[in-house]
């Protein structure tokens, strides 16, 4: 089978230790996790995960499984990269001087649809959303003028199938009432 | 849940509650659960909980050995014999170290255990206090849940969740870590058994669709076995699987967890599965139409070389923990279900049959065995020895089948699964995913402390033996009949096995120098003898099993042979060898 890039969501209760749990179904087995972005899910007292992964299909079904084996573990789900709409943010911090210098500046800005956060005499900050590939495109375009800094989050992921969590959580509550 | 209203509710208002001090709490938990033996050891962090103990002796009894490894290991044995959740305590940091070899032994063979773990002030939290350790990622791996609770006022519902977790499902071992100022808070105590938990489903019903599929396929094979694993007993499903047997007519073989959840004399027992079960149906599991895996989870001491293992077969697997199904072996049809609710669901489903030529093939195979190793094993070697099989059918004997076996992990922890006949239930007592050894001796402290009114022998190495010899102190101080029946080789038999085998007999710190075993025992006021003649076997063994009180029988056996048949490793279950194979 061939490793694909997968996106899995985890559903939990929200307790300190859980993280390490989550992570080390991972790293027991030398999965590399590409991205880990973690929140609040639609309801309030349920926290998600969203994890990508680069395995086969037959291995993110088995972490799926050793997952929900965690007792503080709602639900967990994986999905292709198709079933995803996904987004991360990219933060750029460059050299002023170059920029007031620069006229293709204002072209890449508008080409890769970047934003202006800060401009301070010394450094201006931009932001980029995209997908990776998007992001990592301007990196090595202003990698050309000078980059101070630079960080990506995680990715965060909207499923495309309706949300499962919500028709789980309706079954227990049918169930739990019966 | 829904809460009950009792009668005294609606009269007097809500339950009331009481002013406790969190370590008194944490006792009237274990009460609420029925506790009755704690298995622990005190220091700095938890005293406040042994102060509180010293009023409570009455309802708790509390066991001290010598090491807290001693404790949870005792915690294991008295588990597995009474299929209740064992309870240990230990100080924080060191104390807290020391069981975690114990939780991972615990977490590998479903074993359900609460153990409390005290820790230090919570405004200390990671500042390197004194036997400051972060017990809750440590235990994290080896724990099926693990929480600390770090204010009084949790306790209640965290003890209330940890003996549900524990105990439910496919049990395992749960770590409360409790800071020391949670102990001495006082809370208003009021205990209520844990209800269902939303993200937890401990119990799935078995799907009407997988049962019609298991059923056709059960009805319509022509060489079929059940492979039979520690989870039936778990689920008290011994008399349901009797039952599912002797109307279904299919033979079947045990995990080695599976022993003793039928009895070894039942015609259709065809023996035990694993790198040193029995041939027959080691093979057969190569040969069979379907295969009926109940309750276990297809480890790689079973399966051998999983490329090579039961490709022929259709697989139906009946397993309470989802994460195996598919994990290992594939399921043609998964029944995610507790074993007993399974089996008895089932038994009307299927057709009452029988398969008198399959099991002369079982039979045949039998007779091979019988010839080129079980010979061997029954009988003294050349220069006049004893060999440990004889030591274990002797015993076997004598206890008519009936004994709590513990074992520690080695050849003669094979040798023990092998020639006892286990014709009890929940008799044995073993380390088999972890193969921990020092398990031995504890576990069977706990086991008799549990059950005094069963016969419980210990089968020792001399290897494992000295990794928790301390434990005699305690079999002596509670004056615990365990029976230790060590069988010394005056080798880490198991380990020089191997070299013998796949390393050109290069013996690489194999050998030990033993001291005087039974001086010791006497050190530590347990009685015992040694002996190296066949001839004083049986009487040693009936002068062990008549002593009132812990007896050591040290008994010096063949120092180089080799546990057959073996599938060696990274071979397929029908390679598996009777006798040593002539070097390519
Ligand atoms: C704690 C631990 N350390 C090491 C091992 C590896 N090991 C497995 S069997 C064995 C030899 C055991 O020797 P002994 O207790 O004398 O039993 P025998 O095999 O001789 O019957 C060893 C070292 C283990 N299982 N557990
Ligand atoms: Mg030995």
């Amino acid at each position: 089978m061939e490793k694909q890039q997968f996106t899995i969501t985890v559903f939990t209760e929200n307790y300190s230790g859980l993280m390490s749990r989550v992570v080390s179904v991972f790293s027991r087995r030398h999965i590399n996790i590409e991205s880990l972005t973690t929140s609040q899910s639609s309801q309030p007292d349920i926290h998600r995960f969203t994890i990508v992964v680069q395995v086969t299909e037959e291995m993110v079904r088995k972490l799926v499984a050793q997952l929900e084996k965690q007792v503080d573990v709602l639900k967990a789900f994986y999905y292709t990269s198709e079933e995803v709409v996904y987004q991360e943010i990219a933060l750029y911090k460059v050299p002023t001087h170059v920029f007031s210098n620069s006229e293709n500046v204002e072209h890449l800005i508008r080409k890769h649809n970047a934003r202006v956060l800060v401009i301070e005499p010394e450094f201006i900050v931009l932001e980029k959303t995209g997908h990776e590939h998007e992001t990592t495109a301007f990196f090595h375009e202003l990698e050309k003028i000078g980059i101070y800094e630079f960080v990506r989050s995680g990715r965060v992921a909207i499923v495309k199938p309706m949300e499962r969590l919500n028709r789980y959580l309706k079954e227990l509550e049918t169930e739990q009432t019966n | 849940m829904k809460q009950q209203v009792t009668s005294t509710e609606t009269l007097e208002g809500p339950p009331k509650t009481e002013r406790l001090s969190g370590a008194e709490a944490i006792l009237r938990c274990l009460i609420e659960e029925q506790v009755d033996t704690i298995f622990g050891y005190p220091g700095g962090a938890i005293m406040p909980v042994y102060d509180a103990l010293y009023h409570y002796d009455k309802q708790l009894r509390h066991i001290l050995p010598r090491h807290e490894q001693g404790a949870i290991h005792a915690a294991e044995g008295y588990a597995r014999v009474t299929r209740r959740t064992g309870v240990c305590m230990a100080t924080s940091g060191p104390g807290a170290a020391n069981l975690v070899t114990g939780l991972a032994d615990a977490l590998l063979d479903s074993v359900p255990l609460v153990c409390i773990t005290g820790q230090v002030y919570y405004h200390l939290l990671g500042s390197d206090a004194f036997q400051e350790t972060d017990v809750i990622n440590c235990t994290m791996p080896v724990t099926k849940w693990n929480y600390q609770i770090t204010s009084a006022r949790e306790i209640p519902e965290v003890f209330a969740k940890a003996f549900y977790v524990a105990n439910t499902g496919r049990p395992g071992p749960v770590v409360i870590d409790i800071t020391k100022n949670a102990q001495i808070e006082m809370l208003d105590f009021r205990y209520e058994k844990q209800g269902p938990i939303r993200s937890y489903k401990p119990k799935p019903k078995p799907s009407t669709s997988a049962l019609t599929a298991a059923a056709a396929l059960i009805n319509a094979a022509e060489r079929p076995l059940i492979l039979a694993g520690h989870g039936i007993q778990i689920a008290h499903g011994q008399e349901a699987f009797r039952q599912f047997v002797e109307k279904s007519g299919i033979p079947l073989a045990c995990t080695i967890h599976g022993l003793s959840s039928i009895p070894n004399s039942h015609p259709l027992h065809m023996g035990m599965l694993g790198m040193h079960g029995n041939y027959a149906p080691n093979v057969m599991q190569n040969r069979c139409d379907v295969l009926i895996a109940i309750g276990m989870r297809f480890d790689d001491r079973v399966t051998g070389n999983l490329e090579k293992y039961a490709k022929q077969a259709k697989v139906i697997h009946i397993e309470i923990d989802p994460s195996e199904i598919n994990k290992n072996v594939p399921a043609d049809v998964p029944v995610l279900a507790d074993a007993k609710e399974a089996l008895e669901k089932l038994l009307p489903m299927i057709k009452e049959k029988q398969y008198p030529e399959w099991i002369a093939r079982f039979k045949e195979m039998d007779a091979e065995e019988e010839e080129k190793v079980i010979r061997h094993d029954m009988s003294p070697s050349e220069d006049g020895q004893i060999r440990m099989g004889m030591v274990v059918r002797e015993v076997s004997r004598q206890t008519k089948g009936q004994a709590v076996v513990a074992t520690d992990v080695g050849q003669h922890q094979m040798i023990a699964a092998r020639y006892y006949d286990y014709e009890s239930t929940n008799q044995w007592v073993s380390s088999g995913g972890a193969g921990t050894m020092g398990y031995g001796l504890p576990a069977a402290f706990g086991a008799k402390l549990a059950q005094p009114e069963r016969e419980v022998v210990a089968f020792i190495g001399d290897g494992g033996f000295q990794m928790t010899i301390q434990e005699l102190g305690l079999c002596a101080q509670m004056d615990t009949a365990v029976k230790i029946v060590l069988l010394d080789n005056n080798f880490l038999g198991m380990v020089r096995q191997w070299q013998e085998l796949f390393f050109d007999r290069r013996y690489s710190s194999v050998e030990l120098q033993n001291p005087d075993f039974v001086k010791i025992a006497e050190g530590f006021g347990v009685p015992g003898k040694t002996i190296s003649d066949p001839a004083e076997l049986s009487e040693s063994i009936a002068e062990m099993l008549a002593h009132d009180g812990p007896y050591l029988l040290h008994v010096r056996v063949e120092k180089e042979t080799n546990t057959f048949p073996m599938v060696p490793s990274g071979a397929a279950v029908d390679e598996i060898v009777l006798e040593p194979q002539p070097k390519a």
